[in-house]
């Protein structure tokens, strides 16, 4: 049997359709739909109904949720962006041997080797009050009394996003700087350029590509999550993610709906910019 | 066919045919359960049900499932789910459960739904056996029982067979089955506080700055924050299980403000993590349950589950089965002869050896030894080992238990576990202390 160029193009293009229809289209459009109805007790009234939006931009609890979860985004990203950039110059620049190369970036990886559940209640006997840091810092003198904001605060909701996603923007970078031509850095070094104007001028220009990739990353998984802010600040920090996952665990879909709706926008607005700015698709394609 | 029907029966009874029957009789025997002396007789095909149970740890349990399996002639398949993925499956796909067990309050999401099958009395064989929390919403000394927040004769009886509407006098039809009912305060560490702790108001205390929990959500934690606030003296309430918008928002300022102060260590949602943060000393004193209690003291760290003058936070959980197993008349009558096995006294020996109350006791009474009675149920110190259903030893003798006897504690109910009618409020503005 023998399909024409253009059927056999529409097969293999077919479960792919189907995939994005059936999980991802469908419910975006049930979401969309839920998002303007009323509720009642763990049930949707299917009348129109815009106090779910209404609420959403007319309340002060929103703009103190994006409050938080940007400035905790600003940290993380400026953070992860830092440790991730001079791991991966360190990784492909400096490691000369590949096979220490693939050991040191699968030691990265490390942290992902146990069940998440484990890894926060892990954070406990270390943060805690009666924890390790608190322990140390108290034995060699430096404070007095245990300090409490390393645990259940906004710090250690940080401290575990940088854990848990410096490799996702680790890997981008690295990837992006694997690619370059190592012949171009000999010439500037030939010309008389220094390591920080390789860096500055060279490096960082080439892997604008990588970084993006990685910003993206942390931008939903820091906006996307409700799991680690919950456990990690003791439910003591809000996010949207977070009063999506509590108006859900009170089976109040319509509110629910109305403020994913509202946090998909922004995000793929925020992602459409960053993708207009740089030309993701030179790096794919290459 | 014809040809092998007549040949059959021109043989008369085969020897084959007469094994079979044979196999069937011993079949119905163990099906009906006589062998352990569980005495309706069924038909053989019981063998071939399966009921799919869905709930709580608390009730879907492997011990309880291999033991419902082994007097049972049918099949029970348990699973257990977190309140929120249970209520969900119930509500998107009830056919896929055929009996699901929950928090009383829970049931408010089932009102006018018709997915819950009403239960005629006359086919569950305890109700006159049953705590009176539930027959008539009072005490063992025929006082009426405290109706804040989601009290267990609340939701007991439907109005009628239909099943829509609840009813707070007595009718035919039951709601629910009811399993467990326990009354709870806060669990403390007396090695960390050294003083006696007698009232809720130490939930806010500044002396305990920094050094206290709740339970996270507005169904057990904000009942006991209300608790703390009344005794406090910071609000007052009509019914605190079921406020009103004003009262509300007066908990939540209040809540905020101590927030803001510092007082909460952090909010707990999970067994693990309420276990966590006493056993580590993050927190001196938190809302808990008691086999948490249980669970830290069994490390050897001292805790103690503390009774309060003010009274206690009292729940409960029930079973119900859904409306469609009346489609099927055989699969009903299993679900009727399960539902009155759970409390049949088995379960409900099990159940008091994890520290809960069955709503049978009578019927758990003689399973239990006199030292597992008088140490669970009658208030009166141990007189030897107490051992968990697991076989670990949870107490030495001479210990009494924390709160003493059955209606020393449960006699003394000053708030129920509760969904309140202005939930839709209620979790906004718990959206605002959190964000706080």
């Amino acid at each position: 049997m023998t399909f024409s160029p253009r059927a056999a193009s529409w097969l293999q293009a077919t479960p792919f359709m189907l995939i994005m229809v059936f999980l991802v289209i469908v419910p975006l459009v049930i979401v969309f739909v839920a998002s303007f109805m009323d509720y009642g007790f763990a049930e949707v009234i299917p009348v129109l109904y815009w106090g779910n939006y209404l609420d959403i931009f007319r309340s002060r609890l929103t703009w103190d949720l994006y409050a938080t979860a940007l400035r905790m985004l600003v940290i993380v990203w400026t953070v992860t962006l830092l440790l991730g950039f001079t791991i991966a110059y360190y990784l492909i620049f400096h490691v000369r041997s590949n096979f220490w190369r693939a050991i040191f970036l699968m030691a990265c990886a490390i942290p992902f080797w146990t069940d998440g559940a484990i890894r926060m209640i892990s954070w406990v006997p270390l943060l805690g009050r009666e924890g390790l840091v608190n322990q140390a810092l108290m034995g060699m003198g430096i404070i007095e009394q245990p300090i409490s904001w390393l645990l259940y605060s906004e710090f250690s909701v940080v401290l575990v996003y940088i854990n848990m996603l410096t490799l996702a923007m680790l890997g981008p970078i690295a990837n992006s700087m694997g690619k370059i031509d190592y012949s171009i850095i000999q010439a500037a070094r030939d010309q008389g350029a220094g390591e920080w104007q390789i860096i500055t001028n060279i490096i960082i220009p080439l892997v604008r590509p990588g970084i993006a990739i990685g910003s993206i990353f942390i931008l939903t998984a820091v906006m996307g999550d409700a799991f680690i802010v919950k456990m990690m600040s003791g439910n003591q920090v809000n996010t949207p993610a977070g009063a999506i996952m509590t108006e859900i665990a009170a089976f109040q879909y319509p509110p629910a709906a109305a403020k994913s709706v509202v946090m998909l926008v922004l995000v793929i607005g925020v992602v459409a910019t960053i993708l207009r700015v740089v030309d993701i698709k030179k790096e794919l394609a290459r | 066919m014809s040809k092998i029907k007549d040949k059959k029966s021109s043989s008369g009874i085969s020897r084959r045919d007469l094994l079979k029957g044979a196999a069937a009789a011993v079949g119905t025997a163990a099906g009906s359960g006589a062998i352990t002396g569980f005495p309706t007789i069924w038909a053989q095909n019981i063998q071939n049900v399966t009921l799919n149970h869905v709930g709580s740890v608390y009730t879907t349990n492997p011990l309880v499932a291999e033991e419902a399996n082994k007097q049972l002639g049918f099949t029970i398949n348990m699973q257990t789910l977190d309140t929120t993925s249970q209520m969900n499956r119930l509500l998107a796909q009830p056919e896929t459960i055929d009996i699901a067990d929950m928090g009383n309050p829970s049931l408010k999401y089932f009102v006018g739904k018709d997915t819950l099958m009403p239960i005629p009395i006359n086919e569950y064989k305890w109700w006159d056996k049953t705590l009176p929390l539930w027959v008539d919403g009072t005490y063992a000394n025929g006082e009426q029982a405290s109706r804040q927040g989601f009290a267990p004769i609340l939701s007991a009886y439907y109005a009628d067979e239909t099943g829509l509407e609840w009813s707070e006098t007595p009718t035919d039809w039951l709601v629910s089955i009811p399993l467990v009912t326990n009354a709870d305060t806060f669990g403390i560490r007396p090695d960390l506080i050294n003083r006696p702790i007698e009232s809720w108001a130490e939930l806010f205390n500044p002396e305990f700055s920094g050094r206290v929990a709740l339970q996270d959500g507005v169904n057990v934690g904000v009942p006991d924050a209300a608790m703390a606030l009344e005794a406090m003296g910071d609000v007052q309430y009509v019914n605190k299980g079921n406020m009103t918008i004003e009262e509300i928002d007066k908990t939540i300022d209040k809540l905020i403000e101590y927030k803001r102060a510092g007082q909460f260590r952090s909010f707990w949602t999970t067994f693990d993590q309420s276990v966590q943060l006493i056993a580590s000393g993050e927190v001196v004193l938190q809302s808990m349950f008691s086999p948490a209690v249980t669970e830290v003291r069994t490390r050897g760290i001292p805790c103690i589950f503390q009774g309060l003058k003010e009274g206690y936070r009292g729940w409960a959980i029930s079973a119900m089965p859904l409306r469609h197993v009346t489609q099927d008349p055989l699969k009903r009558d299993c679900v009727m002869e399960y539902l009155n096995w759970m409390n049949s006294g088995w379960y409900g020996a099990y159940i008091s050896r994890t520290g809960y109350y069955t709503s049978v006791p009578d019927n758990a009474k003689p399973l239990m030894t006199e030292n597992e009675w008088g140490y669970w149920y009658e208030g009166k110190a141990s007189t030897d080992d107490i051992i968990d259903p697991y076989g670990k030893v949870m107490e030495k003798a001479g210990v009494v238990r924390d709160g003493g006897g059955i209606w020393d504690r449960m006699g003394n109910i000053a708030i129920w576990n509760t969904l309140m009618d202005e939930d839709r409020y209620l979790v906004r503005r718990w959206q605002d202390f959190i964000a706080a």
